[in-house]
């Protein structure tokens, strides 16, 4: 007798959680325009072309091509737009791997922030420190590109070793290593030469890495996408999400780290050692957020601005985002990091081509967050009403003596059996 | 009036059909006012699917209910309400930090411009806990306060509401046999009082002790309805099962062995007090035996379990494993020669969110039939769980990619025996393998660990449960207050004596074991 797993298409745990993420997106896009509508008709200087123009960029805005000679936009192929999607996708896909395989190993990795700082500044250092008259420039990124993903990942090991043996949330943890991260950046850039005091409108920042011959190889890409900031980041963000993917669903320590964030007590019955995992995991993690500010810096053509203290980069915050809205799948992850570049370059097609500001587009990505926390329920919502005539919704929410939940539950269990049965007869 | 026809609650030739399945086909249930009518099946009979068209959960494609004779329309939990219709749940439904008092009143508060009104509420209570002979204290908080206390304050929460219809779901899975008795009396003087009971269990000694009437369900299918008074265990496994069962364990005398496991002094510090849980323990258990350690719930051999398999540190003594010093051994090293069939199967024993084949090889999946440079075997694990599912028989909706949370009790807690056995060790430790299941799951697992112990492995097994303790075992050590306070022969003893022991009543001096 066989087992093979035949269910339907539509009843498999990945489509659904597809379903809930596109209808959170969806959601998230509307409610965007509906801002935009609104906000166009309070301000008397928008008009309702205007508004419909807002709406457009919004939801086309990477195929913008401007405005033509009579002022109506233009849209189509702008490879400079997709160029620059895909570069500021890349700290987005890591960041949120950084987040997504903390998760399943059961750990909130709010510290994607300061593991994104740590590996910056190494980088940074060791990109604009060793002398790339000694050194080939190559070898110069490599060890620069290793450093930072070293620095994030000792970053990230922090909080999991206090938790590990402190037990102390991992949660304040990374929240506390955050802003000692942004102190001690701050701090280090503050007493280094590597201050960018030529350029005099630029005193808040640290030189460019082409100043010392030093940036991420192309790979063609910048052929492909003419004018753009695009580089050879995007593959090795994609090649991590796959190494990441093949770590967790194909390893044994990937099954470790998932047994250890669904049951710790399962795990350590099975003489799986928690402690070294949860280590493990959050090095991972910050090893990914390491990684993501390495690359955005040594592109050579971005600006770390040094005084850090003050605000954290958003990249760690945008990381959560991306990685609940990917339901912590590695994989999606680099669809939904790709989304949320795209909505930022909308957001800058807003500002350039109507009378709009950026902050729209965050306001569309607040409520695509907002939703994508409940794309549990929302997946709930999309069997509930597959399985049965009602959705089992309500009896799960139902808070007093009236509930049925392990009544509902079994029942759900029930058809099991027979069905086990019935599928016997059948072969 | 005819007492045939005072039905307080009919469900009528209920049909309830998922997608290609019929969880209840053509079900008859009828509730006689003032009697405690049975529900028996096995776990997936339709039990659960019959109280939620009850409930008003689901809606049945064909058949209707009644009350008092005329057709209700169930369409959610509050229409079941309205009709007086209150469940106590398998698994309670309290706030644990509210108290007594507040949970029972909760969602049914009175109030005066918004602020509460306890006082009628406190007197209500009162009088209910003195009429049914409910003994609480309402101003306890929940977590405080027993299992046994709990169930209590939860069925005073269906009087509170004037509940008539009471439904019991599987009470007695949590208690301890003294509450199981308590709850008998309970439910017997509900029953006097005019409530009618709805029981559900499978657990035929507590249905022959307390309720009139049983209605017998099989996979979905209504098998009948007899008076209690007039037929035996026997008659009521068959029908649930619908074949002949063993109720009593067949075996032959043991044939122990070597000592596979030797524990000396063994101590384990307790977590909730300053007193050990496990005190200065000795014990010895051999090859070719089942040795069983019995107890009333809360008596230490949860923690010395835990000391055993090394979930947690021991404060003193020594253990020896197939000759190996183990005090001071990790998990894994012990696993070399011990299986585990924990007491929690959702907290230790399963990663719920994990399939059924991942689950099966939580204990292994390092092993080189399974691993391959870091690389899990993805074949060899779908064709080890293939096996085991067919060679264990554990049913499950979609094979061994099942979400292990998404199969039933019996067959979860099947899963992991399958999975424990088949490791093969020389010690099997077993606790309470058989809590919650129905008698067929029961026969199956106890034919499991006699067949082990036959072949020349110890079995070192936990319950709470006499009969299992009394027909299952070779040799009872009896725990009390964290220490060994006697050792008897189920050959010689009764279940009495076993009790004055486990009651703290009887100890006999014991000697250090000699090796």
């Amino acid at each position: 007798m066989s087992n093979k797993p035949n269910s339907p298409l539509l009843q498999r745990d990945g489509t659904r959680a597809l379903l809930a993420s596109l209808l959170s997106i969806l959601i998230g896009l509307v409610t965007g325009a509906i801002v935009i509508l609104i906000v166009g008709m309070l301000n008397p200087s928008i008009s309702l072309k205007g508004a419909w123009d807002g709406i457009r960029l919004v939801l086309f805005g990477v195929f913008s091509t401007g405005r033509d000679a009579v002022g109506a936009l233009t849209f189509g192929f702008n490879p400079t737009n997709l160029g620059n999607m895909l570069f500021r996708a890349t700290p987005l896909i890591l960041t949120g791997l950084s987040v997504a395989i903390a998760f399943k190993t059961g750990l909130f990795n709010i510290g994607a922030s300061g593991q994104y700082l740590a590996g910056t500044c190494a980088s940074l250092f060791l990109a604009l420190s060793i002398p790339s008259t000694v050194v080939p420039a190559w070898l110069i990124w490599l060890i620069a590109f290793l450093g930072g993903v070293l620095a994030g990942a000792l970053w990230g090991a922090i909080p999991g070793l206090l938790k590990a043996t402190l037990n102390i949330n991992e949660v304040i943890a990374c929240i506390m290593t955050n802003w000692i991260a942004a102190s001690l950046v701050t701090w280090l850039f503050d007493i280094s030469n590597l201050k960018n005091m030529v350029e005099g409108t630029k005193s808040g920042y640290i030189y460019k890495t082409t100043y010392n011959g030093v940036a991420t190889a192309k790979l063609g890409l910048d052929k492909i996408f003419p004018g753009s900031q695009v580089n050879g980041g995007i593959v090795i963000a994609v090649v991590m999400a796959v190494l990441v993917y093949i770590l967790l669903e194909k390893t044994t320590f990937g099954y470790e780290l998932k047994a250890c964030g669904a049951n710790r007590h399962a795990a350590r019955y099975a003489g799986i050692r928690d402690k070294r995992n949860i280590v493990c995991s959050m090095a991972i993690a910050g090893a990914m957020a390491g990684a993501a500010g390495a690359l955005y810096y040594l592109s050579g053509n971005t600006e770390f601005f040094w005084s850090t203290y003050q605000a954290l980069p958003s990249e760690g915050f945008d990381g959560i985002a991306v990685a609940l809205l990917a339901v912590n799948n590695p994989i999606g992850v680099v669809f939904t990091g790709i989304f949320m570049s795209l909505l930022s370059i909308a957001g800058l097609q807003l500002t350039n081509l109507t009378a709009y500001n950026e902050y729209i587009t965050d306001v569309i990505i607040a409520v695509i967050v907002y939703l994508s926390a409940f794309s549990l329920v929302i997946k709930l919502w999309i069997s509930g009403r597959k399985a049965a005539g009602k959705p089992p919704l309500f009896a799960r929410k139902k808070p007093d003596g009236a509930g049925i939940t392990p009544a509902a539950t079994e029942a759900a269990a029930a058809p099991a059996a027979p069905e086990e049965t019935g599928k016997e007869a059948q072969e | 009036m005819d007492q045939n026809n005072d039905y307080v609650i009919e469900m009528l030739h209920i049909t309830k059909e998922f997608p290609g399945i019929r969880a209840n086909d053509d079900i008859t249930l009828q509730l006689r006012r003032g009697e405690i009518h049975a529900l028996l099946g096995e776990n997936g009979a339709g039990k659960s699917t019959l109280m939620s068209v009850l409930f008003g959960l689901y809606q049945p494609e064909k058949g209707e209910i009644r009350k008092n004779g005329k057709p209700v329309s169930i369409n959610s939990p509050n229409d079941a309400t309205a009709l007086g219709i209150g469940m106590v749940h398998q698994h309670f439904k309290l706030i644990e930090v509210f108290t007594v008092l507040d949970n029972i009143i909760l969602g049914a508060e009175d109030t005066k411009l918004g602020f509460l009104q306890k006082k009628e509420a406190r007197r209500k209570v009162k009088e209910l806990s003195e009429k049914y002979g409910l003994a609480i204290d309402m101003d306890a908080k929940v977590e405080d306060i027993t299992v046994g206390m709990q169930q209590r304050v939860e069925i005073l929460k269906m009087l509170y509401r004037d509940n008539e219809i009471l439904i019991f779901d599987e009470p007695t899975a949590v208690l301890t046999p003294q509450e199981i008795d308590e709850l008998m009396e309970i439910m017997r003087n509900l029953a006097k009082e005019g409530k009618s009971i709805l029981f559900i269990s499978h657990k035929l000694n507590e249905i022959m002790a307390v309720s009139d009437r049983c209605t017998v369900l099989r996979k979905g299918k209504y098998v009948g309805t007899i008076e209690t008074a007039g037929t035996n265990k026997q008659e009521l496994s068959n029908m649930m099962v619908g074949r002949p069962v063993q109720l009593e364990v067949v075996k032959d005398d043991a044939k122990p062995g070597d000592t596979v496991l030797e524990v000396r002094h063994y101590t384990v510090p307790s977590k909730l007090h300053k007193k050990d849980a496990v005190h200065d323990v000795s014990f010895d258990v051999h090859s070719g035996e089942i040795l069983c350690i019995a107890g009333i719930d809360g008596n230490g051999q949860t923690e010395l379990v835990y000391g055993l398999t090394g979930l947690e540190k021991a404060g003193g003594g020594t253990l020896k494993l197939c000759g190996q010093d183990i005090t001071h051994a990790g998990i894994r090293q012990r696993g070399q020669n011990m299986s585990h069939i924990p007491e929690d199967r959702h907290k230790h024993g399963l990663v719920l969110d994990f399939t059924l084949e991942q689950n099966l090889v939580l204990q292994r999946y390092y092993e080189p039939q399974f691993e391959s440079h870091g690389f899990i075997k993805q074949g060899a694990v779908r064709e080890y769980a293939d096996r085991l599912i067919e060679q264990y028989d554990v049913r499950s909706g979609q094979g061994p990619v099942t979400r292990a949370r998404s199969m039933s009790g019996g067959n979860q807690q099947k899963a992991i025996v399958a999975r424990e056995v088949d490791r093969d060790k020389e010690l099997l430790v077993a606790v309470q393998p058989t809590r919650g299941l129905d008698v067929g799951a029961i026969e199956y697992i106890h034919k499991q660990l006699v067949a082990e112990r036959d072949r020349g492995k110890a079995v070192l097994l936990i319950s709470l449960e006499l009969d299992e303790v009394m027909s299952l075992s070779d040799r009872i050590l009896v725990m009390y207050e964290g220490e060994i306070v006697g050792e008897l022969d189920p050959k010689t003893t009764t279940v009495q004596e076993l009790g004055l022991y486990m009651a703290g009543a009887k100890r006999q001096q014991r000697e250090g074991e000699s090796a």
